[in-house]
């Protein structure tokens, strides 16, 4: 019950902003945040109550099953229950989803003007969407949630954002966002519907639970095409470095919050689906499919940070970092051991964190400047008091300075890597070189340099102050003490690496290094 | 035995009995109110008659050589129903402040309908034929009833003209295919065409033209042509129909013929019903990209919902007839909100909001008829959630279980294509309104009270179904379910 009150609560929470725009908008933003609060309050419970030692891939010790589950009977002829898990890989990612979603609706407290109740709807409903994604055991509710959560993104885009002078329309962006991934997620369907038939066919059980599926026995080729379906979906949402292009027009024309939702949240549903989907349903096809996914995982930190170093535009240098993070994902998500995959893990929360609090300082920037481009930007330093401190702290996390989390992701990715393919790695390591490249040109462009005028700007308000504090001290927390997140991950990506480590290319120095506590 | 036929044909009787009552009340005296209301009451209580047929007839009921009423046709006959009674309802709204006479447009609609129902039942080229005409003839008095309209006219005599070539072809085919088989039941068509040695051309033409007749009033491409300007002239009550009712007994009736003559087992109709699938969905998605009229855009927006239909036929696999059947059911929900939306919005007197750009910013002054098209829009995009995404994933199911990858890869492009239009019209209900586009947002101050009721009744019990069929549709599904038809023994006479 307490997974359904997870998708509910802001749901119900949405629909009570949209009726309270009429009366009173302050009341719409106060049950917005109210409402991601309980959620997060409602995912810390379940982390302390829980215990996090299970998943349902069978470990060493025991046959697995989840933490909690809730399931009912939805379409009884079609075989589709609307069931819920949670184990420790959705735990973090819903405690994740609490948190920034806080912070988004935090961030546009004044960003935004007009319809402010719709607009809290439109970002609780898509949160709900992420939440759905990550506690669905069905692949029908899977999808569901997968498309579902589209819908109020789009309208974020479309309603709320930002046009660019000279650049494209904001609805340009929001469709080719939303034709992207749908058209995606439509090949997709129709894997899933490959894999429950040939499930049908093998058992005679129409299903399309994820327990059952698993058992699924797939010839190579079959396998092969049924997996390349769901990596086309989880490509995009990525996204991978062809299929990226929609990211950084989303990000350059969404408001803040739609930004911190976009980076922070829903690039980590595709991570999540290599994890949760891919690797465990199509072990052997996965490991085929690995060494051209790592290429295409070193080919994005490398492009990503090489477009990042050419833009002028705040949002979309940070959009074109978030590319190069997820090469580094998709990276440790195919290497498959243990290590890499905590990495990967580590990775999600602090790129998480790290592109939350980067995205919402260029909301900032820009209420304040009213530009994002960085041409005319220079000197802020001196013009601020706080805000350009938050500002190298950030963008040192997202190049990856030791004690922070960014760096502990991308070491264990590495250090994963390289022990299945070393090649691979090396070429990796180049990302970091980059990413302290771009990192330190934006730091330079925006805060040093000639200011324009030595003018004070309005510095960050006790709202503002505390959500990038919040943000700065989870980071450090993730970078310092890393432990309570390691244990809850662990037993799914033991499982995970167990599942599909014979297949990979594995050398038996693997239990030299472990991430244990 | 004269029991049980009675019970069996009383959707029919009923609808029969309605037109000659409503025409005898329009002889005596023209009262809007007391038509409409007539009309309605016959529809409801032939709806609950095809609900008691549903119950009672356990196994299909051959009544006479012509018609067949089984649970088949119970469910296309409801689904006929409910189209009809959602157009009476709108009708209502839309003719209230309409000048001229008013009352025969229920008449027609009530003649068209039984036409639709005989077809759904029929098992005989010749009540297929008296249904089809009997569907037809009064479409064209509906598209063309606001005779003062240069627009209507025109769309009446576009659509008259192009269903009199369709019924030409469709008699030929009856004629080809009679000429070889020497039948005109449907079931023993398959059977004796299966005895003929080799393919026989003659078939092949006969069958080539009834795919034509039928094709054009699916406004499949390339049929499609008169389709646009019909939806764009015809009044938008009457266009509910036409893309719903009429297309559903069309479809229904396709898909009986098939399953019964054993057609799937021809690969040249395969083929030929391939390719009409593929160049619909494609004609149809990527002509609607450059529409900025809704209806119009609508209208494309038909002919790929009827190409991607043609591909849950097609596949032909066990799961074909529920296919066929959630699809219809869904498509015609949606459909028909999408047209009551503009109904209410619109009224003969001035013009009809038509124009996208004329409901720019409708949401933020009458957000619960926004609301409704924005779902209905989404749901014609086949998004998750949405009554029209079960319609589609159906649609994949079927085809995947037939291993059709080809139509599948046309229905995912042709989905994404689809995406832009639909996104882009419903956008413009969010934006904020221009000074032009205030005064439609306003509810007209006189006459809100009954004659908006009517319509906008029918638009909430449309919404609820929309709203059910995307959350809970298991009750549809198993309706859908139970319209399986095998191929019929020939011995099933009565």
């Amino acid at each position: 019950m307490i997974l359904l009150s997870l998708l509910l609560v802001p749901l119900i929470g949405g629909l009570l902003c949209w009726g309270l725009q009429r009366t009173d908008v302050g009341y719409a933003r106060h049950i917005a945040l109210g409402t991601m609060a309980v959620v997060l309050a409602l995912s810390v419970g379940l982390w302390l109550t829980g215990d996090y030692s299970q998943t349902l891939l069978p470990s060493a010790q025991a046959s697995g099953h989840w933490v909690q589950q809730f399931s009912v009977p939805w379409i009884p002829r079609l075989g589709i229950r609307f069931s819920l898990g949670l184990d420790g890989l959705s735990l973090l990612l819903v405690a994740l989803t609490g948190l920034l979603g806080m912070l988004a609706v935090a961030c546009s407290w004044r960003e935004i003007e007009s319809n402010a109740g719709f607009f809290y709807m439109n970002v609780l409903w898509n949160l709900a969407g992420v939440i759905g994604v990550f506690l669905a055991t069905d692949l029908f509710v899977f999808f569901l949630f997968w498309e579902v959560m589209l819908v109020p993104m789009f309208f974020l885009i479309a309603l709320w954002g930002h046009d660019i002078p000279g650049g494209r329309p904001r609805l340009y962006a929001a469709i080719k966002f939303f034709i992207f991934t749908q058209s995606a997620g439509l090949v997709m369907l129709v894997a899933i519907l490959a894999l429950v038939f040939v499930h049908y066919h093998t058992s005679g059980v129409l299903t399309f639970g994820y327990g059952e599926l698993l058992a699924t026995p797939l010839e190579s080729g079959t396998a092969w095409w049924i997996m390349l379906g769901f990596c086309l979906a989880f490509a995009v949402k990525l996204p991978v470095v062809p299929f990226h292009s929609w990211l950084p027009d989303a990000h350059s024309q969404a408001p803040t919050a739609g930004s911190v939702i976009l980076a922070g949240l829903l690039l980590k549903t595709a991570a999540y689906g290599f994890l949760r989907y891919v690797l465990p349903l199509f072990p052997v096809a996965a490991a085929q499919l690995a060494p051209i996914a790592m290429g295409l995982g070193v080919l994005g930190i490398v492009y990503g940070a090489i477009c990042a170093f050419g833009q002028n535009d705040t949002k979309r240098l940070v959009a074109y970092t978030s590319i190069s993070h997820m090469g580094f994902i998709l990276l440790g998500v195919f290497a498959g051991n243990e290590l890499a995959l905590q990495g990967v893990i580590m990775q999600i929360l602090a790129h998480g964190i790290s592109a939350a609090g980067l995205f919402i300082l260029c909301g900032e920037l820009q209420e304040r400047l009213e530009t994002r481009d960085l041409r005319k930007m220079g000197g802020l330093w001196g013009r601020f008091a706080t805000l350009p401190q938050f500002g190298l702290f950030f963008i040192l996390a997202s190049l990856g300075l030791p004690g922070l989390g960014n760096f502990l992701g991308e070491f264990l990715i590495l250090l994963g890597t390289f022990k299945a393919h070393p090649l691979m790695a090396m070429a990796g390591t180049v990302g970091l070189v980059l990413s302290a490249v771009y990192s330190l040109v934006l730091m330079q462009r925006t805060f040093y340099g000639k200011a324009s005028s030595t003018q004070a700007i309005a510095d960050l308000d006790r709202r503002e102050f505390a959500i990038l504090g919040t943000l700065a001290a989870v980071m450090i927390w993730l970078g310092l003490y890393p432990r309570p997140f390691f244990v809850v991950s662990r037993a799914p990506m033991q499982a995970l690496e167990r599942l599909y480590a014979p297949e990979a290319n594995r050398p038996e120095a693997s239990s030299t290094v472990r991430v244990d506590p | 035995m004269t029991q049980l036929p009675l019970l069996a044909l009383s959707p029919l009787l009923i609808i029969s009995a309605t037109c000659i009552i409503v025409m005898l009340s329009i002889a005596i005296r023209r009262r809007h109110a007391r038509v409409a209301s007539l009309s309605m009451a016959g529809l409801a209580l032939a709806l609950l008659a095809t609900a008691a047929v549903w119950h009672t007839t356990a196994m299909s009921q051959t009544v006479s050589t012509l018609l067949i009423i089984d649970r088949f046709g119970a469910f296309y006959m409801a689904l006929i129903l409910i189209a009809a009674l959602a157009t009476t309802g709108l009708s209502y709204t839309y003719l209230h402040r309409y000048q001229g006479r008013r009352e025969e447009l229920y008449l027609l609609l009530l003649l068209a309908t039984l036409g639709g129902m005989v077809m759904v039942a029929s098992r005989h080229f010749a009540s297929f034929f008296v249904g089809f005409e009997l569907l037809s003839m009064p479409m064209y008095g509906m598209a063309a009833y606001l005779t003062k309209e240069h627009r209507s006219l025109e769309a009446g005599l576009k659509y008259l003209v192009l269903s009199a070539v369709a019924s030409a072809f469709i008699v030929f085919g009856m004629a080809l295919v009679y000429a070889q088989s020497g039948t005109l039941v449907f079931g023993e068509i398959g059977a004796r065409l299966a005895a003929l040695s080799g393919t026989d051309h003659i078939v092949i033409l006969g069958g080539a033209l009834l795919v034509t007749g039928l094709g054009f009033k699916l406004s499949l491409a390339p049929f499609h042509l008169w389709t646009p300007d019909v939806y764009q002239g015809a009044p938008a009550p009457v266009v509910a129909f036409l893309a719903t009712a009429s297309k559903v007994a069309v479809f229904a009736l396709l898909l009986r013929y098939v399953v019964e003559t054993q057609a799937t087992h021809s690969p040249a109709l395969i083929d030929a019903l391939s390719m009409l699938a593929i160049l619909s969905i494609i004609a149809g998605n990527v002509l609607a990209l450059q529409q900025s009229n809704l209806k119009r855009l609508l209208a494309y927006s038909a002919i790929a919902h009827f190409g991607y239909m043609l591909v849950a036929l097609i596949s032909a696999g066990p799961l074909a007839t529920e296919a066929v059947g959630v699809y219809l059911l869904t498509y015609s929900v949606t459909t028909l909100a999408a047209f009551g939306v503009i109904t209410l919005v619109s009224s003969p007197l001035d013009h009809e909001a038509q124009a996208i750009a004329d409901y720019r910013g409708l949401f933020w002054q009458r957000p619960g008829l926004a609301a409704t098209l924005t779902l209905a829009l989404l749901s014609l995009a086949g998004v998750p959630l949405t009554a029209g995404f079960l319609g589609k994933f159906y649609v994949l199911g079927a085809g995947v279980d037939s291993r059709q990858w080809l139509l599948i890869g046309a229905v995912i492009i042709g989905s994404a294509v689809g995406l832009y239009f639909y996104l882009r019209a419903m956008i413009q209900l969010y934006l904020s309104p221009t000074p032009a586009t205030a005064v439609l947002g306003q509810t007209p101050a006189a006459s809100v009270a009954v004659p908006a009721v009517a319509g906008g009744g029918m638009l909430i019990a449309l919404l609820l179904l929309m709203l059910a069929l995307g959350l809970y549709p298991s009750p549809f599904v198993r309706l859908a379910q139970g319209t399986a038809i095998g191929p019929q023994p020939t011995t099933a006479g009565p």
